[in-house]
């Protein structure tokens, strides 16, 4: 039924498109403080970025940027309501303005960016396209996959990486593509494909799901730049600048030394400057952003720093296991940098 | 009716006069229509190009950039994605025609075993139409996607039929023919062999509404397609040769494949329409009412002629208005293959396409536009065959 959910989407905005009258900047925010809270598209199941745990409360990378979204609006992480959407329904969804935000492992690329109306906020994950196979097909190397049959979630920048992957090796291969990325693992485990290829953390998210994750491996090579991050309608500058900055308070936390534990101590007896003004001890930044004076405090208290949220959804505190790699602060060798606040 | 007495009605103004007033309503609710869809469109426009939302029918000349599963043409990713809407199109159209013309013959198997006088036979007919008619369409697709065909063994470990035929998880690989020079030679003694088969039947028609004689049209129009034909192999050689699929590396290369995606959809939506299609023969046949039969019987036609010149032309009266609608279903139900994965037009245009240029209103109206198109074609095509077999009152 999934096309049938396109379509209604696509009517969605055929209708607010045609009779509402057009977005001024600053009618999110209103929109959001009035409904009283933040309406967030995530992925419809996929561990470590979002899926729901055993008692129904979804969990995530993805899911706690929105946290953090709604924290730095209402001061309350939990004012945030999530839509599970495919990787087809999602930028309908974001034009449509069903959903608020768009936290859903979702590449940024050029066109996405200018021709469709949207606006990515900034990069959540540095990731890149990999290859999961079974052991049993002996492959140790992507150069070696000439004639396979590879699984895809379609609509993604994977479908097009791969093309050009195995044009540029001059390799054969059958693209088998689903609308979901559940089934594209199915699909693997029952042998409709040879591959399954995707961004390498969503291949280790998805390993673990397979009944013998022993019998699967990801092949070394990467073969595509994925910046994954939070995307927000265009034309609306207020609330894409409240978006964007909820992501660079939590690295600037991680760099400041700030975690969830100490956050509120340090508000009141921190001596140093960037502390003081990141959590609203000194200056008016908070104002600037149409928000609270403790924005960046509130985030930080209630869903953590960079590297908290990190090491909790994807790294050493869960299954994935996965290391910082690209994604350590730029002072020790990665590429996550936030703007100061002042 | 005012006019009868010839006294013109007081027109003092115009909304009394009923064909004035007619007139003046029916241009006021065109005006109204045009106006709201006038307003609609330009609104559209300018909210769009406010979002920086591109619009237009431009991206159909842009490269598509990814792969297709199943193509009926020559594709290849640096193609449009005005030639991805046409491979949709056609993957559609393939589903379509081959779940019409097996729903066709399924159904009316089943609606004439159903009035069977055999006990068994018209209750086994009985059961297949109310399992298959009352579940939905979908999980038919998923049970025969899923459940059987996903339980296939591995391309190692394929069921051969004499190393010339394989079934497995990734479908059923069939030889491929490739024509020869020989092949001309042949399709021309085929085409002969059907030409005088025509003419035979002809002949054969006039000679029976002259002079009453029989004469054997079938055997000999199978004799004439078997010898020409033949004779032309014997002479110029065989019309194709066949490239046989064979395991090389991760999957059989060489041969056709019939992917498991196209067999669960058209096997699900056969049957399913199958099961109404029956029912609708049934109720064709049993409108006629038994009068005609008796009169057949009175006549001294035997059984199968009774069946053939008298039952069938009355009851198809009935039969081909639904039908049409079973045939429009079952080429709308074909837009369920995006569950599957199967690319049809909505998996591929309404689904792909349009998240990777973001330009739904356009791929969508597009989309639409085509099931239309297509179903009024089926329509028309229904109606003139009705036309046709309609009864002619003389």
């Amino acid at each position: 039924m999934k096309a049938a959910k396109t379509t209604l989407i696509a009517a969605a905005v055929a209708a607010t498109a045609g009779l509402s009258l057009p977005a001024h900047a600053g009618t999110t925010l209103d929109a959001v403080l009035k409904k009283g809270f933040v309406q967030c598209g995530v992925s419809d199941g996929l561990p470590g970025f979002s899926y729901t745990d055993e008692k129904g409360q979804y969990k995530g990378i993805d899911v706690d940027v929105c946290r953090g979204v709604a924290a730095a609006v209402f001061g309350d992480a939990s004012k945030v309501r999530f839509s599970p959407l495919t990787a087809k329904e999602r930028f309908t969804a974001v034009q449509s303005g069903e959903v608020d935000v768009l936290s859903r492992n979702t590449t940024w690329t050029s066109s996405r960016d200018a021709g469709m109306g949207l606006s990515f906020t900034g990069v959540t994950y540095y990731d890149g396209q990999g290859f999961l196979v079974s052991t049993k097909i002996g492959v140790k190397s992507a150069k070696e996959l000439d004639g396979a049959s590879v699984c895809i979630q379609s609509g993604t920048t994977t479908e097009l990486n791969l093309t050009d992957y195995f044009r540029a090796n001059g390799m054969k291969y059958t693209p088998i593509t689903y609308d979901k990325s559940d089934e594209t693992v199915k699909a693997l485990e029952a042998g409709r494909c040879d591959v399954l290829t995707s961004d390498q953390s969503q291949l280790y998210a998805q390993r673990i799901k397979l009944g013998n994750p022993a019998d699967f491996i990801v092949l070394p090579e990467v073969i595509s730049k994925e910046p994954l991050g939070p995307v927000v309608r265009q034309g609306d500058d207020e609330w894409f600048n409240i978006v964007r900055w909820t992501l660079f308070a939590m690295v600037n936390a991680e760099e400041l030394g700030l975690t969830s534990g100490n956050v509120e101590e340090q508000a009141k007896t921190s001596a140093n400057p960037d502390v003081r003004r990141l959590l609203g001890a000194e200056g008016e930044y908070g104002k600037d952003l149409k928000l609270q004076k403790d924005w960046a405090l509130q985030i930080v208290k209630q869903v953590g720093n960079y590297g908290e949220m990190f090491e909790r959804n994807v790294g050493m505190g869960s299954e994935l296991k996965i290391a910082r790699g690209q994604n350590a602060l730029w002072n020790v060798g990665g590429l996550q940098y936030a703007p100061p606040v002042r | 009716m005012h006019n009868t007495t010839g006294v013109k009605p007081s027109s003092g103004s115009m909304l009394t006069d009923p064909k004035a007033r007619a007139l003046l309503f029916q241009v006021l609710s065109v005006c109204t229509v045009v106006g709201i869809g006038w307003y609609l469109f330009h609104n559209t426009q300018t909210n769009l190009a406010q979002r920086g939302i591109t619009s237009g029918f431009g991206f159909l000349n842009n490269t598509a950039g990814f792969g297709i599963l199943q193509s009926l043409i020559e594709f290849s990713p640096t193609d449009t994605y005005g030639r991805v809407f046409f491979i949709g199109l056609l993957n559609t159209l393939l589903v379509s025609v081959l779940g019409i013309f097996f729903a066709t013959v399924i159904g009316f198997i089943i609606g004439i075993a159903r009035l069977s006088p055999n006990w068994l036979i018209s209750r086994l007919a009985a059961v297949y139409i109310e399992i298959f008619r009352n579940i939905p369409p979908l999980l038919q697709i998923f049970f025969w996607y899923f459940a059987v065909l996903r339980a296939m063994p591995g391309p190692r470990d394929s069921f051969a039929l004499s190393d010339v035929f394989f079934l497995n998880i990734r479908g059923l690989y069939v030889p491929e023919p490739t024509a020869t020079p020989a092949f001309w030679a042949f399709a021309l003694a085929l085409l002969l062999a059907l030409g005088g088969a025509w003419e035979l039947a002809r002949r054969a028609r006039s000679l029976k509404i002259t002079t009453g004689q029989e004469f054997p049209v079938f055997f000999s129009s199978l004799a004439l397609l078997v010898i020409l034909p033949g004779l032309s192999i014997l002479v110029f050689g065989k019309p194709f040769t066949w490239t046989l699929p064979e395991l090389r590396g991760f999957n059989f290369v060489g041969g056709m494949v019939i992917i498991p995606e196209l067999f669960a959809i058209t096997l699900a939506l056969t049957i399913y329409t199958a099961a109404f299609i029956a029912e609708t023969v049934r109720s064709g046949i049993q409108s006629v009412s038994h009068g005609q039969t008796e009169a057949a019987r009175s006549l001294g036609l035997r059984p199968k002629h009774m069946l053939r010149l008298v039952i069938i032309p009355q009851a198809m009266r009935v039969i081909i208005p639904p039908l049409t609608s079973q045939y429009l279903n079952l080429v709308k139900n074909s837009s369920l293959a995006a569950a599957i994965g199967y690319p049809d037009l909505v998996s591929l245009f309404a689904g792909t396409v349009l998240n990777q240029t973001g330009q739904a209103i356009e791929t969508i109206a597009i989309t639409m536009s085509v099931y239309l198109a297509i179903s009024l074609t089926i329509s028309f095509l229904m109606n003139i065959y009705n036309k046709r077999i309609a009864l002619i009152e003389r």
